[in-house]
């Protein structure tokens, strides 16, 4: 379909076109300026289900949290710069279906917007706890909304205890975070290690060390089996039948990607919404970009939930509405802040990658991981040295001698001109 | 409010009103400076927005971090003298008026 010229989705929408978006987050925000930088002029709709205009995500779970970052610096745009682009921003709306027949969207509120190209950045939801686990009991948080860390921030003022369940990156920052305020901090996590999915054994061992260091008591390989408390939680009984204690609980069990409002209109959901490498659904004339989109890429389908990605994709999806014609070479990257550890990555590692340990001279190091001989990812525990070098030699496909990335003697330099 | 003026990567020039207290890189994005991307929104964790400033005001905008310091050895396009990720920099008046260029990948 992208290569029927006579076609009229693919037609470069001009002046007299309208394109919608739906999702107001990163994603969302990204297309809508890059429409713009690619020469639309058209009409410029962005919807968000949220209150507030789009606003950074990932500092919530850091300095937001701890109350370094003022609520207004986490606007991605000024309040002006959206009439100045002539993008029209719907807050507080939902989108409660889309009739692809006739090309419009219907919102809950009744209204009904005409598209000529849609574009859904839905992104993800944070997974709450089973209500069998949960019994409605307050005090319970998850974390992924300005409105979520608003609701959560006053309930760490008590300065208690804190059980997070799931030790995954969300988990994790909130454990140092609380910690940080002096709380008692437990982690419950049912695999036999934090960052289980998310990271490599030794960068997950790496940062278990850090957080016992720090006092965090971490309960492995056990499942809440449920919550305990009257009206607020008090506390949780796990699986073994150990109790813990606990005055407020933040589920980090995982993001699920929006996919309600596609399903509904007819697409095939697996792992997120189904797009191809130029972004483009199964309708012609709507296309996906974000944490909601799972790419059919040549390497297998990819859905990531990451800011490079929200920004790389809608980058393509708005290239690829003007006429670009160009597949997604995704370049992975995630970083995450806990303690005094910046932990960078580059690259996705699978579990059976052969991991190459490299100790700089200071207390940072990094893992290179290769598959069947080629380097394949980098992660930098306090060591962006060497991790924006191993980003730059993945990029290239260039791939060090495991032998002389193991060597502290030969320099960074010498790697970087590695083929 | 000072003023500032980016010069872009194709040798245009944007000059935009800054807000004090904001970061550089936080103004840059509101006014959709191109080739400041930030994609780590300030944490410095990503160099994407690495801008370079004229040496003169380099002491009167702070000590740089040893992890800035690291990131800028390998950000994309090579370091210069007056590199500074600009999400480590707050607008002041000692930014009113000075040129900040976007450098070359």
């Amino acid at each position: 379909m992208l290569h029927d010229v006579d076609h009229p989705a693919t037609a470069i929408p001009g002046n007299e076109s309208s394109i919608v978006i739906v999702g107001a987050g990163q994603a969302g925000l990204s297309t809508a300026e890059k429409l713009r930088a690619n020469g639309f002029v058209g009409s410029l709709t962005l919807i968000g289900d949220e209150a507030d205009a789009p606003y950074q995500r990932p500092p919530l779970s850091k300095a937001y949290l701890l109350g370094e970052l003022e609520r207004d610096r986490l606007k991605l745009k000024a309040e002006d710069w959206y009439a100045k682009n002539r993008i029209a921003l719907r807050l507080g709306t939902r989108v409660a279906s889309i009739d692809r027949g006739r090309r419009r969207v219907c919102l809950a509120d009744g209204g009904m917007l005409a598209y000529d190209r849609l574009v859904l950045a839905t992104g993800a939801t944070a997974r709450k706890l089973p209500q069998a686990i949960s019994r409605g009991l307050a005090g319970i948080f998850t974390i992924r909304t300005l409105a979520d860390i608003d609701a959560l921030r006053p309930a760490l003022e008590t300065r208690g205890k804190l059980l997070v369940i799931g030790g995954g990156y969300i988990g994790l920052e909130i454990a140092a975070v609380a910690r940080g305020l002096g709380m008692t901090v437990d982690v419950v996590e049912a695999t036999d290690r934090p960052l289980a999915r998310v990271a490599s054994a030794e960068t997950a061992r790496a940062v278990e060390d850090l957080h016992r260091s720090r006092g965090v008591t971490f309960h492995l390989g056990r499942a809440v089996s449920e919550l305990l408390g009257a009206d607020r939680v008090t506390g949780a009984r796990l699986g073994d039948g150990t109790i813990i204690a606990a005055d407020v609980v933040v589920a980090g069990i995982g993001g699920m990607p929006q996919t309600t409002l596609a399903a509904e209109a007819g697409f095939a959901i697996d792992n997120g919404i189904a797009a191809d490498a130029y972004g483009r659904t199964g309708d012609p004339f709507i296309w996906a970009a974000g944490d909601c989109a799972n790419f059919s890429l040549p390497g297998g389908a990819l859905r990531m939930e990451s800011v490079g990605n929200a920004i790389d994709s809608a980058d393509l999806v708005a290239r690829n509405i003007m006429g670009a014609r160009q597949p997604y070479k995704p370049k992975p990257w995630f970083w995450s802040d806990q303690f005094d550890l910046k932990l960078q990555i580059a690259g996705l590692s699978r579990p059976g990658d052969t991991v190459v340990v490299r100790q700089g001279a200071g207390p940072g190091r990094s893992h290179w991981y290769y598959r069947q001989g080629q380097f394949v990812a980098v992660d930098g525990l306090n060591a962006p040295r060497d991790y924006l070098v191993g980003k730059r030699l993945l990029a290239v496909s260039a791939s060090p001698d495991p032998a002389q990335v193991a060597d502290p003697v030969l320099t960074l330099e010498a790697l970087a001109s590695s083929k | 409010m000072p003023k500032i003026r980016f010069l872009l990567t194709d040798g245009a020039e944007l000059a935009v009103e800054a807000q004090s207290g904001r970061t550089l890189m936080e103004t840059a994005l509101e006014n959709s400076v191109p080739g400041i991307i930030a994609e780590c929104n300030g944490s410095a964790a990503c160099a994407t927005c690495h801008v370079v400033l004229p040496e003169n005001i380099m002491s009167a905008l702070g000590p740089i971090s040893e992890h800035e310091n690291d990131m800028l050895d390998f950000a994309e396009a090579p370091r210069e003298p007056g590199s500074r990720l600009s999400c480590q920099i707050k607008v002041s008046d000692a930014l009113d008026n000075v040129s900040v260029r976007i450098p070359a990948a």
